[in-house]
């Protein structure tokens, strides 16, 4: 009996490993995906009060996400190279485009295709790594002045659009993504610090030039006790969802913050919270634990990559990937301001989720495609 | 891993990058380690607080205001109901421009400048998430006409609610009183738990004194509410606890016959039990109606009630108060007998006007009602032709230190203690009282005078029926009161209202029956001054009474009045009968005073006696005394009464 069974389950795990072996999947990396994604549906079927049809067409997006993921993962990564300059430059387009003819509440952030509605800065965030790193590839690094001066305005393009949306907490993502290339690619430790240092000193120019519902958040983000009903809403309601969870939570669809509607956003950006509220401590290091599995697993893959590109993008895209939870997490217990980043693959949001499926192609690619080959 | 394939640049490249890589990981994980901080700080130590906070979020509290408790009568008659109603009421929070709304409001449910005022008051008075009352009592158009409208008013609603109604109207509104609205001032004194959510509370009457009866403790229900505060579900329900029911010693019947009797003069009447205090009847008239007060009084009906000559918000039983004349004497002469100063037997001789022994010939004189006086007189005599030299001289002879204990001992010069709000104690004529009052120093005169209840002297009718029950009872005086015993309701107990123990204010019946033997005079000698009134005729039981007839202004001349006509002296007079009956088995004892009545006898009488008619009507034959057979018989003539 016992041998059977040991057989059969032996002759599973190798169906199932030449299965993911033939499109050559990482399978650590798609097993806590996978998870990731099956974790994601279950709060947002809370969160959208056990709503069937959010939760489908979640479930499509990531459908969509995953065909797109192995589509992407059988292009080998000098393809993808050789692709990236136009990648970007339809990035750039499509920017321009969401400029004059989006839509969205009170900002252009999307463009309606008419099955569904399109966020071009999401796009951004996987094309601003490739493109870097292709600019990068050919040349010596640590990138020298010239090629930082390449790279600001390569990144600095698409961040003024996106910033003009006006989109704040995106455009620093993608500046993010672009950056992370530069840190990977060995830039000097002093000029990263001289970076910061130059930052803080530009802070007042930028609060010169932020809108006034920035700069209304950052105060808010300071002091929220000033306006509890008011713009501190959102981070009051949020941190008494996540404190009132507790270490075990409240359960699943027993999160008052989120049933009774005090926690607003509790499908897209507040999506955290509900997690927090119902499945408590417990829940949110389980998932961090997740998240950071999947950031190690790539930057794993990115260190084993064939070249130069190869490392830049993955490494970059699983560092990026991990900045926009530790944004996410850190506005929904009010460790930052509000800024509308979404908790990557839980969320609510068909860009989203579709665009770092399709990166974690990228990344399942270089993992395929390491050896060299000639 | 593939070190054997790559070159040895690439090989350099690949071990930077794994530095950098590893640099980069331990970047994210120190602020992945931030953030889950974070969260161990707000899930695990501010865990309680965050509780507390999402609870307050959710849970509402919903007070439910108690029923007030019902006023019977003595016979289960309502005096005070709720009867269901409608408001209108305003969220002010919900509101952006309040005067723009009330305008617009205006036009659908008519609004009084003193229904806006109040409004503007009581929104002081709540938090902005709170319905506030814009107008009470909706008529059925009013409510209509705002239902089709009320799309375009978000934030005011219709509330039905109870409110008082006084089936009775201006009849008991000197004894039940009435309700109206919390004003600021009472606010500060209030329990807000107990009042979370009652919008009324007693202002007058029985209303106000039993306030803690009447008003029940509230209720409340915890809801959940979601973030637009709609309720969504009731956690936990507990229900009001209406007040106390109240059953007066009240008769309405007895009341409302004596309003009848008064036919419209002003003046007031109180009746009294003997045996046990219950105020049987507490009339003033003219009264007003207390419905006009429970939903705030309108400034037109409020000026005309001030400006009204005849005072019908003064409670005229029991505030201020008159001379009480002759009434005095009957217990003037009690004194003399209990003091050892005279016996039944003594004689004083009248011969129309007395002076003070030993005064200057010339001096003031102090006069009879008839000028050659009555002659030689006992205390009978006295009472019956109420002879004032017999009572100027025994005054005299008590001194006023010895008249004011005595009197004080029946009531007179303070508040009988009646369960009603605002009672007065009238005056009793003292040397202290006049110093303090005047600054001026007491005349022997004055002593005199107020042996006749004249002077300084103030009764209130109640104060007056007090006294004469004290007197019907064998000198045992009970505290007169309303309240008979209270319930919680239908099918519950009533419990008996707990009463002060009576005190013994006489000890020698002897002296108890002269009296009486007098008082009986009255009505039934041809001497007595209420024998023209012929009010003892046609009566099963014998009626002890006493006539008086109080100056109003003090004579400024020596001269007799007696052939001014009547309605002159209606103006100058008050007019007062006491009269208690059966007289060997009393059971009821009343006080009348009639503003303007000419003369006690002729004017007063019979309204007292349309009062004991009703008694008799009111009191079935089987709580009645034996009827004496030759009282029946022998009634109307005057030597009857003398021999019991």
């Amino acid at each position: 009996m016992n041998a059977i069974a040991t057989s059969l389950t032996a002759r599973a795990f190798r169906i199932g490993r030449r299965i993911f072996s033939r499109p050559r999947i990482d399978l650590p990396l798609a097993i806590a995906l996978l998870l990731l994604a099956a974790a994601g549906l279950t709060v947002l079927y809370s969160a959208s009060n056990l709503d069937t049809g959010t939760l489908v067409g979640q479930a499509a997006r990531f459908l969509i996400g995953a065909v797109l993921l192995v589509a992407v993962s059988r292009i080998p990564p000098n393809l993808l190279r050789a692709w990236t300059p136009y990648f970007y430059v339809i990035g750039l387009l499509l920017l321009v485009v969401v400029k004059v003819h989006g839509e969205g509440q009170g900002a252009n952030r999307w463009l309606n295709l008419g099955v569904f509605r399109f966020q071009p800065s999401e796009l951004m965030k996987l094309a601003m790594p490739m493109m870097i790193a292709w600019y990068l590839h050919p040349r010596q690094l640590p990138p020298r002045w010239r090629d930082l001066v390449v790279a600001g305005v390569l990144i600095g393009l698409p961040a003024f659009l996106i910033v003009k949306q006006p989109d704040l907490g995106t455009a620093l993502l993608v500046v993010a993504s672009g950056v992370f290339v530069l840190f990977l690619a060995g830039l000097q430790w002093w000029k990263i610090g001289a970076a910061f240092v130059g930052l803080a000193a530009a802070a007042p120019v930028a609060w010169h030039f932020m809108h006034d519902y920035q700069r209304q958040r950052i105060v808010t983000f300071l002091h929220p006790e000033n306006d509890p009903l008011g713009s501190g809403w959102h981070i009051l309601q949020s941190m008494i969802a996540v404190g009132s969870g507790g270490i075990f939570g409240k359960g699943f669809n027993q999160g008052t913050q989120s049933k009774l509607e005090f926690l607003p956003e509790h499908t897209t950006d507040f999506i955290f919270a509900v997690l927090g509220e119902e499945f408590g401590l417990i829940g949110v290091l389980v998932l961090l634990a997740l998240y950071a599995f999947i950031v190690g697993r790539c930057l794993w893959i990115a260190a084993n990559a064939r070249d130069t590109y190869s490392r830049l993008v993955a490494g970059a895209f699983g560092l990026a990937f991990m900045v926009y939870v530790i944004v996410n997490g850190g506005m929904i217990s009010g460790l930052l301001p509000v800024v509308g980043v979404p908790l990557p693959l839980v969320s609510y949001g068909g860009t989203s989720a579709i665009t770092l499926l399709a990166g974690f192609g990228v990344v399942m690619s270089i993992h395929a495609h390491r050896k060299w080959t000639p | 891993m593939n070190g054997r394939d790559e070159l040895p640049d690439e090989r350099a490249k690949r071990a930077r990058f794994g530095r950098r890589a590893l640099a980069g990981f331990a970047i994210m994980l120190a602020l992945v380690l931030v953030v889950a901080g974070r969260f161990v700080f707000l899930q695990v130590f501010e865990h309680t607080e965050y509780s507390t906070q999402a609870k307050a979020n959710r849970v509402r509290l919903k007070h439910l205001p108690p029923p007030r408790g019902l006023i019977y009568d003595r016979e289960g008659k309502l005096l005070a109901d709720n009867v269901p109603a409608f408001r209108l009421d305003v969220v002010p929070d919900k509101i952006k421009h309040m005067d723009a709304m009330l305008h617009r409001l205006s036009a659908v449910v008519p609004l009084t400048a003193d229904d806006i005022q109040r409004f503007n008051q009581s929104l002081k008075q709540h938090h902005a998430f709170e319905a506030v009352p814009l107008k009470f009592r909706l008529t059925e158009s009013e409510r209509d006409r705002f239902a089709v409208d009320q799309w375009q008013f978000p934030g005011v609603s219709i509330t039905p609610y109870l409110t008082r109604n006084y089936p009775y109207g201006a009849a008991f509104a000197h004894v039940v009183g009435y309700v109206g609205r919390i004003d600021e001032k009472e606010l500060q004194h209030l329990d807000p738990d107990r009042y979370a959510g009652t919008t009324h509370i007693g202002k007058t009457g029985l209303e106000k004194e039993y306030e803690n009866l009447l008003h029940g403790t509230p209720g409340y229900e915890v809801v959940e509410v979601n973030a637009n505060q709609r309720p969504l579900r009731v956690l936990q329900r507990v229900p009001a606890k209406p007040g106390k029911n109240l059953y007066l010693t009240i008769d309405e019947r007895l009341q409302k016959a004596t309003i009848d009797a008064f036919d419209g003069q002003t003046g007031a009447a109180v009746a009294i039990d003997p045996r046990n205090g219950d105020v049987l009847a507490m009339v003033t008239v003219p009264s007003f109606d207390p419905n006009l007060f429970v939903n705030g009084i309108s400034q037109a009906d409020y000026a005309a009630l001030l400006e009204n000559p005849e005072k019908p918000l003064l409670n005229r039983a029991m505030r201020g108060g008159n001379p009480p004349g002759s009434t005095v004497k009957p217990f003037l002469g009690l004194g003399g007998l209990e003091l050892g100063l005279r016996s039944p037997d003594t004689t004083v001789l009248s011969t129309g006007t007395w002076y003070i022994p030993g005064s200057s010939h010339g001096s003031r004189g102090y006069r009879d009602d008839t000028r050659w006086g009555a002659g030689r007189v006992d205390l009978i005599q006295a009472i019956t032709q109420s002879v004032n030299t017999y009572f100027y001289s025994l005054a005299y002879q008590m001194g006023i230190g010895r008249f004011d204990e005595w009197m004080a001992k029946f009531g007179f010069g303070s508040p009988t203690g009646i369960d009603l709000p605002g009672e007065t104690g009238g005056v009793l004529p003292s040397p202290e009282w006049k110093r303090k009052t005047f600054k001026q120093p007491w005349y022997p005169g004055e002593t005199v005078i107020a042996g006749i209840g004249q002077g300084y002297w103030m009764v209130t009718p109640l104060q007056l029926a007090h006294a004469l029950a004290t007197l019907a009872d064998g000198g045992l005086a009970h505290t007169p009161h309303l309240l008979a015993a209270t319930s919680d309701g239908l099918g519950t107990q009533d419990i008996p209202h707990k009463q002060p123990p009576p005190e013994q204010l006489t000890h020698d019946p002897a002296d108890l029956e002269a009296v009486k033997q007098g008082m009986l005079g009255v009505v039934y000698n041809p001497l007595g001054t209420a024998y023209q009134a012929g009010i003892g005729k046609g009566f099963p039981y014998l009626i002890a009474g006493k006539t008086g007839t109080a100056e109003r202004y003090s004579r400024t001349t020596e001269a007799y009045n007696n052939d001014k006509n009547l309605k002159y002296l209606a103006e100058r007079h008050r007019a007062w009968f006491i009269a208690y009956t059966p007289a060997n088995h009393p059971q009821i004892a009343v006080a009348v005073m009639l503003e303007h009545g000419a003369w006690g006898g002729s004017a007063a009488a019979p309204i007292a006696r349309k009062m004991l008619d009703q008694w008799l009507a009111d009191t079935p034959p089987s709580e009645r005394p034996p009827i004496p057979v030759t009282a029946v018989a022998n009634a109307p003539s005057a030597a009857t009464p003398k021999t019991p």
